[in-house]
């Protein structure tokens, strides 16, 4: 088959000359055109082919593509038109969506990975800068100015990041006619919402770090600053525990084992900045009123965001393994290292250049708040210290020793929960001690709080058979926490109430976690429809599955009818879905909550088997994880909505 | 001080970044074979491993499941090592259904000595196998060399290399 | 009034034991401690490969033949490698890594307590 020279307007007078041309010189052609017997009648005299078809209209240029498949060259000699440019498409939305996917997940999927994510944490890091500028009106200009430059550093930063290693806009070309969708396990509405409520807290973290700078380098730190930068330490700190709310909850009920956290350097590097921040929130209660421990303050707000930076390295580079891996590639790992140590140079130099440590003399008594602060500060020092040195000592490892070795949930509890004890002590008096010095006489029933609590724990504890005595102390001091904010809670109603509830939703959460993890159980087995497992407590029976197709994936339901020692039955309804783009199999639980637990129910194909793997777990209070969570986030809300300074 | 600190820090990321994050154990090293007892393929009697290998012969050990498409991928060269002299091919057939192995080895030839039959996953652990295909080069009673993954020319040729 | 509130709390507290069913056996603690090599970032006991299905029955079968836990894992080490335990243990490689959030700790304290004698000075 010969090649030949496509003409588009072959009907007009360019057309058609430059048509007649090449014909004369030997070449063959073929015609498009808009009217019809136009176009006819010059192929006729020409003796070639054509195709009748408007540039304007959808699928021209499939229409010409049926009618000629090899070409030589082109000629456009549409008239006056307005031009219509090839259709492209986004090579990050050809990666990660489908025209099946409902539409909150094609909107979710611009973040749902990597290109797309990176484009969320730029656009909250101007809405930051544009949201400082606003409410920093009552600050000095030169301050003002320099935090926005730190500022514009960071965003530049960020913005050559994205153009050199991952830009979101490159078009491909040709079209495809289909995307490849999105990962089915971040098609889930908490997936949805978790970045850009996380982001918001990392991101948030930034201002504080140019604004730490700026007023490092002036010398403006003063109580006046610690009261504004208070706001967005708060700000930060609310969003970045909703975010990892978010994600617990997601990994809760989409992983299918039941955990909530697991330790993985991903969660690892969100709770550091958590840390970090929680720590610097506390400090700056101190700030703001004495104007002591300035130099602490600035390191804590420098390694808040460095921490928060490191966690994007850690992750996008894929140095680490994690169960939630982006799309990984050492040129981003190495840009952002850079970048990262460029922050850390700078600030070093400023810190150590401009910052003047005024040797001021201030007497701490044993027993004051400042104190119980410093106390506080210390242990959730070590605490971000075991997960920092926890997540990043395998690379360490590696590079020296190249052995390779896993740090895990064992690690973690073994270091964490014996320091727990007396931090969680520490916390219920700490409050109770006012600023400057006091003392505890009046204070009698803060001791017998501690009985009440032991008491109760070792009643709870003995009719289990675990390990008595670290249960115990652990949970007394989890209960004497909880009795004591809850007293404060009742008794001083609305002095203070945003540390109360804060610290209240503290006491709750470690109980609710201690309870359910201690009481927490399970049954793992293999059941073919119409089996059912029975031990002394339970009775599973699997009655049948039903399967159903719904938009992008199909799915078969498990019935599971549970019938617990007490004779009450409940049916329970796990799935296993199969999305069609891409092609994956995923296990959705099935999750029965009320005030006290949760039944959670999973099942599992087996390789070359025809039975299901069935996990079915009772998890005590999961579902005041989540409420004490919020209630930490909802102290901070207050506290920021708050006019008047608490006492 | 602390600029070098945070300068050996940036050093030691930077190494990092080369390593590649996901975990393979280690490949060549010179292991005593496992001790195990196991049912064979096509009978109901179980044999033990001491009397599989014997001295200064050469052995593959090919782990593989008609599930396994990888498994397709590196046939042709287990065909292909089975022509050779000097070496025998066992093959452990890793969770499978009898009749589907049966299956693919009448479509695709068997390069087998013998097979036996690993229903549960359990003697690929004795190998420290962890998924399938691996494959192990066996001589003296030692493992001189394991391939994770499908078997390709290189490796074909190195095996070659290995036998001579 | 107010020893009523706790005393609600604690006979809820109470009728909540009807709940609780069998002990957490060694099996999952064993289990959760191993690293699965196919889903690397999870243990075998949250994974549902292959491979994790294997090891539990290998896990299972061992404490049958009365293994005791740290036989498992230096069978399983000596099988994968230091890797697949998730608990590192203590040796010259992770001196470092156990000794250093204490040393911190230790060093967190002394300047505390620095403050202190500074104060009485």
């Amino acid at each position: 088959m010969s090649e030949k020279y496509l003409i588009f307007g072959a009907t007009g007078s360019i057309g058609s000359s430059l048509a007649e041309q090449l014909v004369n010189s030997g070449n063959s052609v073929h015609l498009v055109g808009r009217n019809e017997n136009e176009t006819k009648s010059i192929s006729e005299k020409l003796g070639c082919t054509f195709t009748i078809a408007d540039v304007l209209e959808d699928g021209f240029i499939e229409k010409v593509k049926n009618d000629i498949s090899d070409i030589k060259g082109v000629a456009y000699c549409v008239g006056s038109i307005d031009l219509k440019p090839l259709r492209m498409v986004n090579e990050s939305v050809f990666n990660h969506s489908h025209t099946t996917k409902p539409i909150f997940y094609k909107i979710s999927g611009t973040w749902g990975n990597h290109e797309g994510s990176l484009l969320l944490w730029l656009l909250v890091l101007t809405l930051f800068i544009f949201l400082f500028l606003i409410k920093s009106r009552e600050q000095k200009k030169n301050y003002r100015i320099l935090t926005l430059l730190f500022q514009q550093v960071i965003i530049i930063g960020f913005f050559i990041f994205i153009i050199q290693t991952s830009n979101p806009f490159n078009y491909i070309f040709p079209v495809p006619s289909e995307g490849l969708g999105l990962n089915p396990i971040l098609q889930d509405p908490a997936l949805a919402i978790h970045p850009p409520i996380l982001y918001l807290g990392y991101v948030g973290s930034s201002i504080i770090f140019s604004s730490t700078l700026a007023a490092t380098s002036l010398n403006y730190i003063s109580i006046k600053w610690a009261r504004h930068i208070k706001k967005w330490v708060l700000l930060s700190w609310i969003f970045l525990t909703l975010g990892i709310l978010l994600g617990s909850i997601w990994a809760y009920y989409e992983l299918g084992w039941g955990g909530f956290w697991f330790w993985d350097p991903v969660e690892n590097v969100s709770l550091m900045p958590w840390l970090a921040l929680t720590i610097l929130l506390h400090c700056i209660l101190i700030l703001e009123r004495k104007l002591i421990f300035t130099s602490w303050v600035i390191i804590l707000s420098i390694s808040t965001f460095t921490l928060s930076m490191s966690g994007t390295f850690l992750v996008r580079s894929g140095i680490l393994n994690s169960v939630h891996t982006f799309a990984n590639d050492p040129q981003r790992g190495l840009y952002i290292l850079i970048f990262l140590f460029c922050l850390i140079f700078i600030s070093l130099f400023i810190f150590f250049f401009f910052h003047r440590i005024e040797e001021k003399k201030y007497n701490f008594f044993l027993l004051s708040k400042e104190t119980s602060i410093l106390i506080n500060n210390w242990f959730m020092m070590y605490f971000l210290t075991v997960i920092l040195i926890g997540t990043i000592y395998p690379i360490f490892l590696e590079v020296i020793n190249s052995e390779k070795i896993s740090v895990g949930p064992p690690f973690f509890n073994k270091l964490i929960i014996p320091f727990l004890i007396p931090f969680l002590i520490f916390m219920a008096i700490g409050p109770k001690l006012s600023w400057v010095k006091s003392d505890l006489n009046d204070k009698i029933y803060l001791f017998i709080f501690l009985i009440i609590s032991f008491l109760l724990s070792a009643l709870i504890i003995k009719n289990f058979d675990v390990n008595f005595l670290t249960n115990t102390i652990l949970v007394t001091s989890a209960f004497y926490l909880f009795f004591i904010t809850l007293r404060d809670f009742l008794i001083k109603r609305f002095s203070n109430i945003s540390q109360n509830i804060a610290h209240f939703g503290f006491s709750l959460l470690i109980l609710s976690i201690l309870l359910n993890n201690i009481f927490s159980t399970e049954v793992i087995t293999n059941l073919k429809i119409g089996e059912t497992f029975q031990s002394e407590k339970i009775k599973i029976k699997f009655e049948g599955i039903e399967k159903k197709s719904i938009d992008n994936y199909e799915t078969i339901i498990g019935i599971f009818g549970i019938t617990n020692s007490n004779g009450e039955n409940e049916i329970l309804k796990p799935e296993l879905r199969i999305y069609n783009q891409p092609n994956i199999v995923t296990s959705e639980a099935d999750i029965k909550t009320n005030i006290f637990t949760d039944k959670f129910i999973t099942m599992n194909l087996v390789q070359n088997q025809d039975y299901f793997n069935v996990r079915y777990q009772i998890k005590p209070f999961m579902i005041w994880i989540w409420i004490s969570t919020l209630l930490i986030s909802f102290g901070g809300t207050i506290s920021l909505f708050r006019r008047k300074n608490e006492n | 001080m602390i600029t070098v600190f945070f300068l050996i820090l940036f050093f030691i990321f930077y190494k990092g970044l080369k390593n590649s994050n996901i975990y393979t154990p280690n490949l060549s090293i010179k292991k005593d074979i496992p001790i195990f007892e196991a049912k064979l393929f096509d009978s109901d009697n179980f044999i033990s491993s001491k009397k599989i290998f014997k001295e200064n012969k050469f052995y593959i050990m090919n782990i593989w499941a008609s599930w396994c498409s990888p498994c397709r991928l590196e046939h042709p060269f287990l065909l292909e090592l089975n022509n050779q002299k000097n070496i025998e091919i066992i093959g452990i057939n890793y969770k499978d259904k009898i009749e589907n192995a049966k299956k693919f080895l009448k479509e695709f030839k068997s390069p087998y000595e013998l097979i036996i039959s690993d229903k549960d996953g359990l003697i690929s652990i004795e190998w420290g196998a962890y998924g399938v295909p691996e494959t192990f080069l066996i001589h003296n009673g030692k493992i001189l060399k394991k391939y994770v993954g499908p078997l390709d020319i290189n490796s074909l040729s190195e095996i070659k290399r290995f036998i001579k | 009034m107010r020893y009523l509130k706790y005393f609600i709390i604690i006979i809820i507290l109470f009728n909540f034991t009807v709940v609780n069913a069998q002990n957490k056996n060694l099996e999952s603690k064993i289990t959760k401690n191993l690293r699965c090599l196919i889903c690397q970032g999870q243990s075998i006991y949250n994974s549902d490969s292959e491979f994790a299905i294997s090891v539990k029955l290998l896990v299972k079968k061992k404490l049958n033949e009365d293994f005791s836990e740290k036989e498992i894992y230096s069978f399983l080490r000596d099988k994968y490698g230091e890797w697949i335990l998730y608990d590192p243990q203590f040796n010259k490689n992770t001196y470092f890594l156990w000794l250093l959030p204490i040393l911190m700790f230790l060093i967190g304290g002394a300047i505390i307590f620095k403050i202190f004698i500074i104060k009485k000075n």
